[in-house]
């Protein structure tokens, strides 16, 4: 064999991708659905964490910015661990594919509380006090006048976040949740071969290059004209 | 409660796991001296070269940052180190970890360099060849710092990321500072060093993600 037949018999082996697309297909799958969940919680508990801090008790926010500042410093990997691996010491078990959806989950919730924050935080005062003088209480004048104002904000660094965050489900492969990464892995090591890989890389190619996409497109969009 | 110190928090454990895991630390500090300074100076690299328009520059150089962006960079790292043994190539675990990590960090930090130097206006670039100085002298003196101060909380942010980015190195068996963690885990049957190497970690960046809030909120105040 030449070294190009070579390369060719190694990384794009037909034959091989034949054998092991089903799997990858599956792993793309999951990492879709892992992903959206994710999101979803993230951004849900995000917001609901952002509406807690606007109400400004002392003792809650700095509780709160506590276990932010935790989240946002601690490697999402090692999060992932510590459910996996410690949590059962104390009795509580999971699934790999549940402790990578909540420790992801957390970790996109405490940047989308941050970001969502900020976005509040920018909403200039009067609004708050236009808002309440008209007689909306403060649940009101959060979701109908605040909230639509600073969602625009925190549109561009939250397609961001999305975006990191969903890479971060290849992470899961630590735990054996048998997303793209653990398929191509799995597949290679089966068939001594290395073009499961390859075809993993162009699963992910597929699933993010929208993405990177879209996020150029929502950032020139969405940004602030200055 | 009992039960919760005993396997999280437990002193001995942790004492026993100290040397391990300072020795880990020391391999996460130096794996971040070298990606950091080096994905900067990348990123400086590509954003400098995407200033230039001519097309054929402009267009591998976004089909480099973009391509590696799209990767999340564990899967980077596991190609590298099992992909490129069947082309002949063994590399030691510190090494595909640098090269994967430094073309994902280059991406990002070319793309948010690029950011800066664009934010910083034409009038400046002219003014500054104006008064005589060279193309290099304008972008040293006068384009990169700006574009530098401008984006300094994006620059900050993203090197926060790589510092926890180096945890993956654990998977390729880099005896850093959560593979130190989990192999002191795995011969106590006991998690404690694992949350004392969350703990590290948090104490190693706490300063800079409040750092980093307090840089956006200011900035965010500044705009309104």
């Amino acid at each position: 064999m030449t070294d190009f037949q070579r390369l060719v018999f190694s990384f794009f082996n037909l034959e091989v991708m034949r054998r092991y697309l089903p799997a990858i297909l599956d792993g793309f799958v999951l990492t879709i659905w892992l992903a959206v969940a994710v999101i979803a919680t993230g951004l849900a508990l995000g917001l609901a964490l952002a509406t807690l801090r606007s109400a400004q008790v002392r003792p809650l926010t700095w509780a709160l910015v506590l276990v932010v500042d935790l989240l946002r410093a601690v490697p999402p990997l090692v999060i992932i661990v510590l459910f996996y691996f410690a949590l059962p010491h104390v009795g509580i078990r999971m699934s790999g594919v549940a402790a990578t959806w909540a420790s992801l989950s957390l970790v996109l919730a405490a940047y989308a509380e941050e970001i969502f924050w900020a976005g509040i935080l920018a909403v200039p005062r009067g609004q708050w006090e236009a808002a309440r003088s008209t007689g909306l209480s403060f649940g009101q004048a959060l979701a109908f006048v605040v909230l639509p104002h600073a969602l625009r904000l925190t549109i561009p660094p939250l397609t961001n976040r999305a975006i990191a965050i969903t890479k971060g489900t290849a992470l899961g492969s630590v735990v054996g949740v048998p997303e793209i990464l653990t398929q191509a892995i799995t597949g290679q090591s089966f068939s001594g071969n290395a073009s499961p890989l390859t075809l993993g890389a162009a699963a992910y190619l597929v699933l993010f290059v929208p993405f990177v996409a879209v996020g150029r497109w929502v950032e020139t969009r969405f940004a602030w004209k200055r | 409660m009992d039960a919760l110190i005993q396997n999280f928090f437990n002193p001995a454990i942790m004492r026993a796991a100290a040397p391990l895991l300072l020795k880990g630390l020391g391999m996460t500090v130096l794996l971040c001296l070298v990606v950091v300074p080096a994905g900067v100076a990348g990123g400086l690299g590509v954003a400098l070269l995407s200033t230039v328009r001519r097309a054929w520059v402009r267009w591998p150089l976004i089909v480099y940052v973009d391509f590696f962006r799209a990767f999340p960079p564990l899967v980077l790292l596991i190609f590298i180190f099992f992909g490129l043994p069947f082309l002949g190539l063994d590399l030691p675990a510190f090494a595909a970890v640098v090269i994967a990590f430094l073309l994902n960090t280059s991406s990002y930090y070319g793309e948010i360099l690029r950011a800066g130097i664009e934010s910083v206006g034409s009038g400046q670039t002219e003014a500054a060849r104006s008064t005589g100085l060279g193309r290099v002298q304008t972008l040293a003196y006068v384009v990169v710092p700006q574009a530098v101060r401008n984006v300094l909380p994006d620059l900050i942010g993203n090197t926060l990321e790589v510092v926890k980015l180096t945890s993956l190195a654990s998977v390729v068996a880099l005896p850093e500072l959560l593979y130190a963690a989990r192999s002191a885990q795995s011969v106590t049957y006991n998690p404690s060093p694992i949350v004392l190497a969350a703990a590290v970690y948090f104490v190693l960046l706490w300063p800079g993600v409040r750092l980093l809030s307090r840089l956006e909120h200011r900035m965010l105040a500044s705009r309104r």
